[in-house]
């Protein structure tokens, strides 16, 4: 009898992620729970690493009627010793019953794994960019080019063949074009013929077929159709990113750390709202300098602390290299507080004059040391100074922070989805 | 001598293909099988987790709950808790067998005398099976089931139509009839008829039919009871039957959804109830068809003890004490009763003679086992064909468990003279249907005043609803039925030991 071998192997996998999907949306409120009560204890490189959760299957279980209680009558097998009368004492005292195995809520909670992807998803779901992004993505705009039909003019690369072809059809229909096997039929009855009459009869037949076919060309210039492009404006997907971070000797690495595990969540955040994010980093004493990641967290500094050093450094950087209108423009900066007096004039000149118009957004972390609350740290002089431009009505988003297991909270705070979109902080 | 299937463990598509025709001689020539067309198909474990998630089937339409299911099972098997099965096969014709890629040459010789020889000739013959499914028509049912579940979504939103599935599986395992109808599901039909139905809605759907006047409303008469429950087809146990027909305020596409889960419950319906049969004989047609292979020589004998070893595997029972126990092993106590009618019809003692005079001695085995196959389920098979032979060997006993009983649990039975019939009658209940599911009907409706909808649970031996879950289902029912839901429990003295009344939350977009 006939019969069949299949090889399925092949088949693209993934079969069961539409399933997947509606399972996690229909979960995703205990996903969620679960992914940020696992995060905190994670580091951040590991928290985007995806992994297991594990949530409690509230509202998520399939009810069925099922029975208990009652007389129950058992068969089983391996009788060694009882006889036909004997009573056999219950386990458990006061007439409690062996629990049935295979019943009752054996997933009550239930550990799987999510993907990377999953994961930072879930876990940066409630989050949105704050709402100053929007004013500067309408003005800063590339262009694009998008299909916009047919055109009768344009360069030989946008020929549309197919369209060209049918157009031709329709006119050589149209226009009753001889068909070549029609003159080759013609051509063959002439070859056969002995008529003399009929012979010229045809072969006046043949011309005539054949000036038309002539008079009526395969492809005429008027057929020809170009693909039509037409520009359209493009929304800005490239974004830059400015770590600013205070490293005089008052900055302890625990501090760092701090601003360290805040920068990563601010770079994952925007890479996934933008196709390219670049990050600058800025170090500074009583003077600013770019650097890589590597001095910027862990090269050793010393010396005074000015602020505005590293904002001026910041300023020249963004007029050379990222110019406004083609970069959405994120910076956080990182210290403990600590600014000479005399420098304060020169901070807000530099931040309400050039950087707060161009950038998207501008946080500023105070950390301070581990222990304690961050709501006990005193002000100090750059926090209230931004306290005050803020009162001025600066776009500052600003937030102290002292331990670790703040981090996400904070940030998770900065760039929470708002009901009503209210300024940012 | 003859050529050996395989060497080793390595198998390719050639190898699949002799194993095929070398079992299909046996099945064929020696047991006398009859089957479906084979269509063998090799899948990975992925794909394996799939088939579990959706219940075995190939292909089934889109639901959050398989996808807790894929994510359950995947990564139990990730942490090495669950090993995958090494088959699964499908009641379909043709006969779809999927095998694990990872399987060795001699596991895959053992499925598929398993699947596609054992499994099949059951599909193909036993009468539950032909009364309840139609092999033929189940593939093209799902597609559509899932084309149809998808349109909906489309048209009406997830969030309505994930209501109506998770209300429609609450009560999947009540949305089967029990008794045969008056005719056979032709599933092809099915799809057919939903897709007609609603072209012909929208043909003659008419705008105006909504403004005409209806009328002074007609007064109502007020039926008697008995009218009334004649009308609805009263009393009714399968509910998703009834709320397709009866419930009020559902849209079409919800009847529609309902019909699709119930036919699919009417399809796994016989499954549920010939576990121990369906794998007995599975089990059984897989060792006749590998002891022959190999009396044959046509595999060696290395290959034959790894099949042994696996097939001990499967068929072990583990004794009520052990930890391992879990209930009875459905392939043993199959497999064991397999023989055991083996050893009957072939070589009977003088007890055999007296317990089974029909089959005693007959001599033809494979005639026997057929007509067993074709004509019980797992309850009527044990209540005939247990033998005291067999109680003595498993050394069953019956337990009496009354929790008024202080004294504790009381043995009942033993396998000795007197226990032999009632074990086996035991026994045979713990298979039965009318057992297992509790027995819930729908017994009235009041149509003239608040719509409400009466159910009630017979209570036996004093097994009563288990409550959490009593109340969600019923919350489900009561959406569908969009008013007041009454489930009374009663005992056997129709006196009522408890009551539920769920109202219907308010559903959004789905009237």
């Amino acid at each position: 009898m006939a019969f069949h071998v299949i090889d399925r192997r092949l088949n693209p996998g993934g079969k069961s992620l539409e399933n997947r999907q509606r399972f996690l949306r229909r979960a995703k409120a205990q996903v969620q729970s679960a992914v940020k009560k696992s995060s905190q204890d994670r580091d951040i490189k590991d928290v985007l690493e995806g992994g297991e959760v594990s949530i409690a299957l509230d509202g998520m279980d399939e009810p069925r009627f099922r029975r208990e209680g009652g007389t129950r009558d058992m068969v089983l097998p391996g009788n060694k010793k009882f006889v036909e009368g004997d009573i056999l004492p219950r386990s458990g005292e006061g007439g409690g019953r062996k629990s049935q195995p295979g019943q009752g809520d054996s997933e009550d909670a239930f550990r799987f794994v999510l993907s990377r992807e999953e994961f930072v998803n879930l876990f940066l779901d409630d989050l949105e960019l704050p709402d100053l992004a929007k004013r500067k993505l309408a003005e800063a705009e590339s262009e694009g080019l998008q299909r916009a039909g047919y055109a009768t003019s344009g360069s030989p690369a946008n020929i549309s063949i197919s369209r060209t072809v049918s157009r031709a059809l329709m006119r050589r229909v149209a226009l009753r074009r001889p068909r070549p096997q029609a003159i080759a039929a013609l051509e063959a009855e002439l070859a056969e013929c002995e008529d003399e009459e009929r012979r010229t009869e045809l072969e006046a037949e043949i011309a005539a077929l054949k000036a038309k076919a002539k008079r009526i060309p395969f492809i005429d210039p008027i057929d020809i159709r170009y693909r039509r492009f037409e520009t359209i404006p493009k929304p800005v997907a490239q974004a830059v990113m400015f770590c600013l971070m205070d490293v005089s000797g008052s900055m302890s690495e625990h501090m760092k750390d701090l601003a360290k595990r805040f920068y990563m969540l601010l770079y994952v955040f925007l890479k996934r709202r933008y196709r390219h994010v670049e990050i600058v980093f800025i170090r500074h004493t009583d003077r600013a300098e770019e650097v890589d990641e590597q001095t910027f967290f862990y090269g050793p500094a010393s010396g005074g602390t000015l602020v505005s050093s590293a904002l001026h450094a910041m300023n020249d950087i963004v007029r050379s290299r990222f110019r406004p209108s083609d970069w959405n423009i994120y910076a956080a900066q990182a210290s403990d507080g600590d600014n000479s007096i005399s420098d304060s004039e020169a901070v807000s000149r530099l931040l309400t004059g050039s950087i707060l118009p161009v950038c998207q957004f501008f946080a500023y972390l105070e950390v301070g040391e581990a222990g304690g609350y961050s709501f006990e740290m005193p002000d100090s002089s750059l926090w209230s100074l931004y306290e005050r431009l803020r009162g001025n009505g600066a776009e500052l988003s600003m937030r102290k922070v002292r331990d670790r297991s703040e981090i996400f909270p904070v940030f998770h705070d900065l760039f929470q989805r708002r009901a009503n979109q209210e300024k940012a902080s | 001598m003859t050529e050996r299937l395989f060497e080793g463990a390595d198998w390719d598509f050639l190898t699949l293909q002799r194993v095929h025709d070398a079992c299909e001689d046996v099945a064929r020539g020696e047991l006398g099988l009859d089957t479906y067309m084979n269509q063998i198909e090799v899948i990975t474990a992925e794909q394996m987790l799939d088939a579990y998630s959706s219940v075995g089937m190939p292909l089934f339409y889109r639901h959050w709950s398989f996808g807790k299911h894929f994510a359950f099972h995947e990564a139990s098997y990730r942490k090495g808790l669950m090993g995958l099965a090494y088959e699964i096969v499908i009641n379909s014709s043709p006969c779809i067998s999927y095998l694990m890629e990872e399987n060795t040459a001699t596991m895959q010789t053992l499925v598929i005398a398993h699947a596609a020889f054992g499994h099949n000739h059951f599909f193909k013959n036993n009468y539950l099976f032909k009364q309840w499914t139609d092999a033929e028509g189940i593939l093209d049912y799902l597609e559509f089931a899932k084309r149809y579940v998808k349109s909906c979504e489309e048209r009406y939103g997830h969030a309505a139509v994930e209501h109506t599935l998770d209300a429609a599986h609450a009560l999947m395992s009540h949305g089967v009839d029990r008794y045969p109808g008056k005719k056979n599901i032709d599933l092809r039909e099915e799809e057919k008829r939903a897709g007609q139905r609603r072209a012909h809605e929208e043909a003659a759907f008419n705008d105006l039919w909504r403004t005409v006047p209806s009328g002074p409303a007609k007064s109502g008469k007020v039926l008697s009871i008995e009218r009334r429950r004649k009308l609805l087809g009263l009393p009714q146990e399968n509910l998703l039957y009834f709320l397709e027909k009866s419930a009020p305020r559902l849209a079409p596409w919800q009847r529609e959804l309902l019909r699709i889960v119930r036919h699919i419950a009417q399809y796994f319906y016989p499954q549920s109830q010939t576990k121990v049969m369906n794998e007995g004989t599975a089990t059984y047609v897989h060792y006749r068809i590998m002891s022959r292979l190999h009396k044959q020589d046509k595999i060696s004998d290395g290959n034959f003890l790894e099949f042994l070893q696996s097939h001990t595997n499967v068929v072990f029972q583990p004794e009520f004490d052990d930890p391992r126990f879990s209930g009875f092993n459905p392939y043993a106590l199959g497999f064991a009763m397999m023989q055991d009618i083996e050893r009957i019809v072939s070589d009977p003692t003088d007890e055999d003679r007296e317990w089974f005079p029909e089959i005693a001695g007959t001599r033809d085995v494979e005639d026997v086992l057929r007509g067993i196959w074709a004509n019980y389920r797992d309850e009527s098979f044990i209540s005939q064909f247990l033998s005291p032979s067999l109680i003595r060997q498993l050394r069953l006993f019956h337990l009496h468990d009354d929790p008024e009983e202080r004294a504790g649990i009381k043995v009942d039975a033993i396998h000795n003279e007197r226990g032999y019939r009632r074990i086996r009658r035991e026994l045979a209940k713990q298979y039965d249907v009318g057992y297992i599911d509790p027995n819930i009907e729908v017994v009235d409706v009041d149509l003239a005043g608040d719509r409400r909808l009466m159910l009630r649970h017979h209570v036996i031996k004093g097994a009563q609803l288990y409550d959490t879950d009593a109340k969600r289902v019923l919350q489900h029912l009561a959406d569908l039925w969009s008013y007041d839901v009454v489930l009374q429990e009663v005992d056997a003295n129709d006196k009522v030991l408890k009551e539920y009344v769920l109202n219907p939350r308010i559903q959004p977009a789905a009237a």
